[in-house]
């Protein structure tokens, strides 16, 4: 067994166990958008797909250059934008409708006031 | 290793580095966007640093350019689309397809590996190894399997499961092909050997996924997504790249966790998952009849009542509830509710939806805080002291048979909805769930039956609150 396979097999073993380690933590709510960004992370493999690049200069190869190729980035691009776009969504409390509460209307009665305070928080009750 | 290409693999260290950090910044809602940002940004890295390294090398031809560059184009396009495009009840299917070209992709880097290193004078015997072969096995069957089971959600192949006569000797058949001939390919150099290996593993993974029904699909998924980063580590081994290794290795470990734990939460094993599904027509039978109980059934404006009056409403949600896209009707009775001072939470079994988590991310479209979402092990001891549960288009994940021995979901944890002082139950019909056997519940003296179709129940409850209330 040579250095080289010794060295990625270490690797391997270790990354396997540090993903059972940090995967381990992350809670239940974000399974999906946690499935979707490690959907992203396996796109590395158009790293791959494009080293092919290097030595093909025959049809075979370059079909499968461009074949791994489109594939690959597929993966990438699609699982970032995906994961993003459902990791936005995700919020702890929720989003008040424009005009604000309507009790807060009524408390301050000043527009100006009224929106600074519903962005910091001021005058929000607790429910 | 020398010079420039060390330089090169120091930044796919650096890669696989932030691939970890960004996988531990999802532990939270909070930090998970940036998880998201800093893995993509290793990404980058990876690309411009290949990119650097084609160029250095200058061995890639003009054709090469713009073969690789058109097709990461079209690529990035389709992606970018699909992702854009995409219904939150749909990811399943997405998560499903991303997996199919990943392990697609995995396969096609092994495949070149092997054809090119046959061609030159040196053969290709003794670089052929167990994980060119492990690569082209796993990656074949994933891409295969994959759309399977993407096509099963999206509904262009039935989604329940498709068994036919000698299918399991056929699935056997074709592992033994694909295996023997991989084995085969240690001692022998042949393009055609790796043929037959490639076509027997697509063939197996269809065959894999057609006996599994629809909502064992949260597994099948997370095993895919496995079986995807197994392959991505293995094209790893092949081109002796340390990125590759990592993130194959990481992705392998979360989609094996969430495959155990898919399963944990169904209380069976993926072999007997794998094997087929319920409904296959001996479970039924298992189960005895809950007898004369009566089924109590009640209109919009009665259950507007209990749920205006009280005082801590918990809400069950499952696939129903997805599937007539009542998710934003849940949120908006539930503001309602909310406007009145009553305490709203949501139980979210670890099966609820097609996928892990799938459930959190239809309510977080609807707008649903997150803290409101609550996982089985914790609002379980909520159940009894709330007023009323609220059952949406959930069934087998609330049948207290499980409780008990001897019944096809015996084991199976599930929210402890009948410990609630009323339940209300909304449904088209008294059909069965997955399982094929009655929900007990349904017949409990403290639960009322309200049949509808989830959306429109939904707004009919809205309006019936708001009517009752006066506002």
């Amino acid at each position: 067994m040579s250095t080289a396979l010794l060295t990625d097999l270490t690797i391997f073993i270790l990354a396997l166990l540090v993903g059972i380690e940090v995967i381990g933590k992350v809670p239940a709510t974000l399974h999906t958008p946690l499935m979707s960004a490690t959907n992203a992370i396996h796109g590395i493999v158009l790293v791959g797909a494009l080293l092919i690049g290097l030595s093909a200069h025959n049809a075979v190869g370059y079909i499968l250059a461009f074949v791994a190729a489109v594939f690959a980035s597929a993966n990438v691009v699609g699982g970032y934008v995906v994961t993003g776009r459902m990791l936005k969504m995700f919020r702890r409390k929720e989003v008040r409708p424009e005009p604000g509460q309507p009790g807060l209307d009524q408390v301050n009665g000043h527009k100006g006031i009224k929106g600074f305070a519903g962005r910091i928080g001021i005058g929000r009750t607790q429910s | 290793m020398t010079g420039f290409t060390g330089y090169i693999q120091l930044v796919y260290v650096l890669t696989a580095a932030l691939f970890v950090v960004g996988l531990h910044l999802m532990n939270s809602p909070a930090t998970a966007r940036r998880g998201n940002q800093v893995a993509m940004a290793g990404m980058v890295i990876a690309g411009i640093a290949t990119f650097v390294l084609l160029i250095h090398d200058g061995t890639v031809t003009t054709t090469g350019w713009i073969v690789l560059i058109t097709g990461a184009l079209i690529g990035s396009a389709v992606g970018l689309w699909a992702a854009q495009t995409v219904q939150m009840t749909a990811m399943p299917q997405l998560v499903s397809a991303f997996n199919s070209v990943g392990g697609g992709a995995a396969a096609l880097v092994a495949i070149y590996g092997y054809y090119d290193a046959e061609s030159r004078a040196t053969g290709v015997l003794g670089s052929t190894t167990v994980f060119t072969v492990l690569d082209v096995l796993i990656g074949s069957v994933t891409f295969s399997g994959s759309i399977i089971a993407a096509g099963k959600l999206q509904g262009f192949i039935p989604g329940q499961p498709i068994i036919f006569k000698g299918g399991r000797l056929l699935n056997i058949g074709l592992a033994v092909v694909a295996i023997g001939t991989a084995a085969f390919l240690f001692g022998t150099a042949s393009l055609p050997a790796l043929f037959i290996v490639v076509l027997a593993s697509l063939a197996f993974g269809v065959m894999m996924v057609l006996p599994i029904g629809g909502a064992d699909m949260p597994v099948v998924i997370s095993l895919l997504n496995a079986f995807t980063g197994t392959a991505v580590a293995m094209a790893g081994f092949v081109i002796q790249n340390w990125a590759l290794i990592v993130a194959g290795a990481l992705v392998g470990a979360s989609g094996s966790i969430l495959t155990k734990l898919m399963a944990d939460a169904m209380n069976r094993s993926l072999a007997n998952i794998i094997v087929g599904g319920f409904g296959t027509g001996d479970s039924a039978a298992a189960i005895a009849p809950a007898g004369d109980a009566q089924v109590r059934s009640i209109a919009a404006d009665d259950a507007a009542i209990q749920l205006a009056y009280a005082q801590k409403v918990i809400v069950v949600p499952g696939y129903g509830l997805a599937a007539a896209q009542a998710q934003h009707g849940v949120a908006e009775l539930a503001k309602v509710l909310e406007e009145r001072g009553i305490e709203v939470s949501y139980a979210i079994h670890p099966v609820a939806g097609r996928m892990p988590g799938h459930m959190n991310v239809l309510l977080a479209e609807a707008n649903v805080p997150y803290p409101q979402l609550v996982e089985m092990d914790e609002i379980n001891p909520e159940f009894a002291r709330t007023d009323v549960a609220l059952v949406i288009g959930a069934n087998d994940v609330t049948n207290p048979a499980a409780r008990r021995v001897g019944t096809p979901i015996s084991g199976m944890p599930i929210l402890d909805v009948d410990q609630a002082r009323s339940i209300i139950v909304v449904k088209r019909s008294m059909g069965h769930g997955y399982a094929g056997l009655d929900n007990e519940l349904y017949v409990d003296p403290k639960t009322s039956m309200y049949f509808a179709d989830a959306k429109k129940a939904m707004s009919d409850l809205t309006s019936a609150v708001k009517t009752l209330v006066g506002a």
